[in-house]
Formats: structure tokens, sequence, C-alpha cells
């Protein structure tokens, strides 16, 4: 039996495969952006190395750290938007008929393309003939904003797309959470006279802290690798206004060929988010985790 | 034990009832109704806006600008202009698109769930030594922005010749969907009884064939979750695409209505019209199997 299951030969065919798609399309290019950010290259020609130019010219690039603001910017938005999603959830999860129903609706967008939703979105904001601006002109608004076009107001009318489309994910997430408490500790609560809202931050929202983390870091980096949506609706403008750093890496070195900086700025990508995911895990571990039921 | 919950709260409930109702308790429930209903309106009101714009589009696909422009915007159109969606398909290349992007999305799907089957079964069924580790590469790259890996992938597919051809992206979306499936399809694999595998191999059966005709039919079940998670990745993918594609007999749904839209900025039910065919797909599915897709969404990030 062991000598059957721990056949050699049947175990690097099974993973073998796997592993080499994983090692040559995931493992060596993320190296390889390392590599590529000491060079001067234009993605075609031979390359030069440079050193750390790339990463020095990098701290001084105020377009640059226009886009890190802008991602950092979203990144904060959508740790808060965690706070209305987790609000309806406890509404949903607080034993209301048809709630599956519900979270099944909420989650539609999400399962769309963001070109699609960037698409829809742009005409939403489309200035005379857009649904928002229709409805702003009707309640007698005579000079509605431009939205998309508008340096000040566009990073947060990107934001509302991005708002609705993932709100069946994180939704349905903090659901199956708040679902998985035992029912006795609310019963136990309510019997001693806890209100609705100390039950849900003193019982519901501790013991599912653990979620809540994951959450929290799964926003972080969806928002700092954030592409298609902007890529679409705005292509980072008007004037820079709503690039960020993916939308930044990609101009560089798809647009002006500049892949030995596209790279730098790549591995900065790499490397903050590797970061940021440790920082958040670290920072957010208490004694709530250990928490049995 | 749930038949013992239930007669401890029978039990609270008659002692309850042996009390006179007061008015302070009519009072409350008054209450309760009134929050009860408010609740709900918050669900409803939150549930119109995830809706309200996909209703939009679907209406403005069947009309033509003047009444886009002039009818407010959730009227009907005074006919349903169907021929939208029938010019959009012989006009623009949309029926190519709409079939590289099942060719794709289905070569990629099958490809990545087959890969991922025989790694969960070998790291949780067979036994070695480096199992942890090989486990752990895979789970790293859950965290690997793609944005990190694209000036690489570029100029490696441009080197051995897979510039501008499926496989290209084919390759890469298995790639990146291996550790989302894998770390699905995990938690079932440990579930799976021991004996299952005794017995079998008593019974002469090799290996492959316990795989093939005992293991993957019984995981069937998360098999299906795990493939309707990755079809709608691909189906949506859209950098892979617009960096690795250029010529238009290859280009997915994503970037070929990109493009298409680009070209008709001014007709509006053209785009609608687009639009729709291109979520439709993904709409039917959902209609179809949303309970498995619920479950796909919530144990792929949850154990993350």
């Amino acid at each position: 039996m062991n000598k059957i299951m721990s056949d050699k030969k049947i175990i690097a065919l099974y993973t073998l495969p796997a592993l080499i798609l994983l090692l040559i399309l995931i493992y060596v290019p993320i190296v390889l952006t390392g590599y590529y950010g000491l060079m001067d290259w234009d993605g075609i020609g031979p390359m030069t190395f440079i050193g750390l130019d790339n990463y020095k010219a990098l701290i001084s690039d105020h377009l640059f750290w226009n886009s890190a603001y802008h991602s950092l910017l979203l990144a904060i938005f959508s740790v808060l938007s965690l706070i209305i999603y987790l609000a309806i959830s406890l509404v949903l999860a607080s034993q209301i008929k048809g709630a599956d129903v519900f979270r099944k609706i909420y989650l539609i967008p999400m399962l769309l393309s963001s070109v699609a939703i960037a698409q829809l979105w742009m005409r939403i904001y489309h200035p005379s003939n857009g649904v928002m601006n229709r409805f702003l002109t009707s309640i007698g608004i005579e000079n509605p904003p431009l939205w998309l076009s508008d340096t000040s107001l566009v990073l947060f009318a990107i934001f509302v797309p991005i708002l609705w489309q993932y709100a069946g994910f994180y939704i349905i997430i903090y659901y199956a959470a708040l679902r998985n408490i035992p029912n006795e500790l609310v019963e136990a609560a309510r019997i001693d006279g806890a209100t609705p809202f100390q039950i849900a931050y003193k019982i519901k929202l501790p013991l599912i802290s653990g979620v809540i983390k994951v959450t929290i870091v799964l926003a972080v980096i969806g928002s700092l690798k954030y592409f298609d949506l902007i890529y679409v609706m705005t292509d980072g403008g008007p004037n820079g206004a709503s690039e960020v750093m993916a939308s930044y890496m990609y101009k560089l070195a798809f647009r002006t060929n500049d892949f030995g900086y596209g790279s730098a700025i790549g591995f900065f990508l790499l490397i903050l988010i590797l970061l940021v995911t440790y920082l958040i895990r670290k920072l957010t571990t208490s004694r709530e985790d250990n928490v049995q039921y | 034990m749930k038949e013992k919950l239930s007669e401890t709260s029978d039990l609270n409930v008659s002692s309850a009832k042996k009390l006179p109702p007061s008015p302070k308790v009519a009072q409350s429930s008054l209450k309760h109704k009134l929050s009860h209903s408010v609740l709900y309106l918050i669900l409803i009101i939150v549930g119109v806006i995830q809706i309200l714009p996909l209703v939009w589009l679907f209406l403005f696909s069947l009309k033509d600008n003047q009444e886009v422009f002039n009818l407010p915007p959730l009227a009907l159109p005074s006919s349903p202009k169907w021929e939208n969606y029938l010019n959009v398909w012989t006009e623009g290349n949309i029926g190519v698109y709409f079939l590289n992007s099942v060719i794709v999305t289905g070569a990629a799907v099958i490809l990545t769930v087959l890969l991922a089957s025989f790694v969960t079964f070998a790291i949780t069924r067979m036994h070695w030594k480096l199992n942890k580790f090989v486990l752990g590469l895979f789970m790293v790259g859950l965290m690997i922005p793609v944005h990190s890996t694209l000036i690489p992938l570029f100029s490696f597919y441009l080197n051995i010749g897979l510039m501008d051809h499926p496989l290209a992206i084919i390759l890469t979306y298995t790639a990146f969907n291996l550790p989302l499936t894998i770390m699905i399809l995990l938690g079932f694999y440990y579930t799976l009884p021991r004996e299952l595998e005794e017995a079998a191999i008593m019974d002469g059966c090799t290996v492959h064939r316990m795989f093939f005709q005992i293991i993957l039919p019984m995981t069937a079940p998360v098999v299906a979750t795990t493939a309707i998670i990755n079809m709608i990745y691909n189906w949506n993918e859209f950098v892979f695409v617009n960096t690795f594609i250029s010529s238009d007999k290859y280009k997915t749904l994503t970037v070929g209505i990109q493009n298409f839209i680009g070209q008709y900025s001014t007709d509006w039910g053209a785009i609608g019209a687009t639009l729709v065919i291109s979520i439709l797909p993904i709409l039917i599915v959902f209609v179809l199997l949303s309970n498995r897709i619920v479950e796909g969404i919530t144990s792929g990030s949850v154990k993350g």
C-alpha cells in the first residue's frame, strides 16, 4: 500500500506538469522583473546594465509617486467600503427571509468583465446623455459635473463602479462567516439583554475577525494592482489624475517601450504587495484570533 | 443535538407565555416589526442599485440613438430594436471574438482543472517528503500580481514564437489559475476516506486507474465549482489578451469589444448590444449554477 502510494515516478508525473508551468510562467518572471529593472532596455534591442539607476529614477519621478498616491487612495477607499459591506452582511445574516436571493443579486456585477463594467459606467457618467447627469438636470442642477474629465472628481467617479462591482464578493464572504457563528452564543447574549448593536459589535465582529483580516488584505492588494477598469475608462487621465501604479507601469513598458524602467515599477509593486500582506497579517494578529467556539 | 436545542427554547417560550402580555411587550414587537421592514428596505435598495445599471444597459441596447437621448433612461423603446444585435453580430468580428473566448476559456479550464487535480491528489493522498513545500510554492503564487510578470512573459513569448498565438494566453491562464484551483480542491481531497485507496490497492488497482476511475468521479462536485470559477475568470480576462494578442482573428471578447466600441463610439444601441452579448454567457451560467458560484467564491477567498 505505502509502496504504491509513494511511487516517485507517479508523484513526478502528477506534479511536474503543473509545477513547470508555475515556475516558468510565474516564478521565473518575477525574478526576471527584478533583473530587467537593472537594465536599460527597449524590449527588443540589446540590454545595457545600469545598476540601480532605474530605481533611483523612480524615487525622483513625481509621475510615479502621483500614481502610487492614487493607488493608496483606492486602497483606503476600499478598506473603508468594507464597513458598508459588513453592515449589509450583518443585516442579511440576521435571519431574514430571502437572504439567499439578495446575496446572489448582489454578486452579479462581480461576475462581469471589467471592460464591460467600464464601458457601461462610461455611459452612466456621459456628460449629457448619461443616466447620472440626466437625473441631476431633471432635479434642477444646471451644470452637473463632467465626472470622468474633471481632475478633482475622476478618482471618486472611478471608485463608485469599483464599490458596485465588489459589493457582492465581500458580502458573501462576510455572510458565510456570520452564518458560521453558533446560534447559542447570540441567543445567550440576547437573553442577557444585549441590543442587536451590542451583539454585532461585541460578539459577532470579534468572532469573524479572522475573515475581516483576510478581506482587508484582499482589498488592499486588489487596490494596489487595480488596472483594467481604469485603463478602459480614463487611461489614467485626465492629465494623470486617475493614473495608478499598474497603469503607469503598463504605459511605460508597452507604449514608450521603456521595459527596464517598467520592470523596476513591476518589481517595486511585487515587493510592496508582499510587504503589505505581511504587515497587515502581523498588525492585525491579536488575541481574538485564538477565540474558540 | 438539534432536538435538545429546540426543547430548551420551547421551555423558554412556554415560561415567557405564562406572563400576562404587558403593553411593553406589544410595543417592542411593533418596534421589532418596524425595524425588520427598515432592514428589508435597505436590502432591497442595495439590490436595486446592483441591478439597475444592467437593466439600463439592456434597455438602451434595444433603442436607437434618438430614443436613448430623448426618452427617459428607464423608458421602454417604442419598438425593441433587436436588429442592433443582428447588426453587431454580422458587421463586426463579434462572432469570431466570441468563438475565441469559448475556445481559450474552455481549453484553459480543462487544462487547469486536470493539472490541479493531479497535483492535489499527489499532495494530499500520496506519501513524499516535499509535498508541503510544493504546496507552499503554489500557495505563494496566489499573492503574485500579474502585472509584475507581464514584461518578462511578453519577452518570453516573443522569444519562443508564441506571441500573438492563443496558446500563450491558454498557458498563462492555466498557470495563474492553478493556485486558487488547488486551494479549493484541497479541502475536499482531505476529507476523502483513506479506506478508499486501501481497498482499491488490495483489489490490485493501479494509481492511475484509482485516480481516473475513483478519485476524479468522487471529486466531481468540487471540480465543477472550480471549473465555473475558472470559466468566469478566463472569460473576463483582459490584460494578458491585450498584451499578447494583436491580430483580430485571435482576440477574445473582452479585448475585441473594446476595439469595436472604439469604432462605433456614437451608436449607443450597437454598444449596448455588444456589451450584452459579451456578458450574456456569464449571466446564463449564473442563473443555472449560482449556488456553485457562491460556494466557490466563498471557499476560494476565506481560506486565503
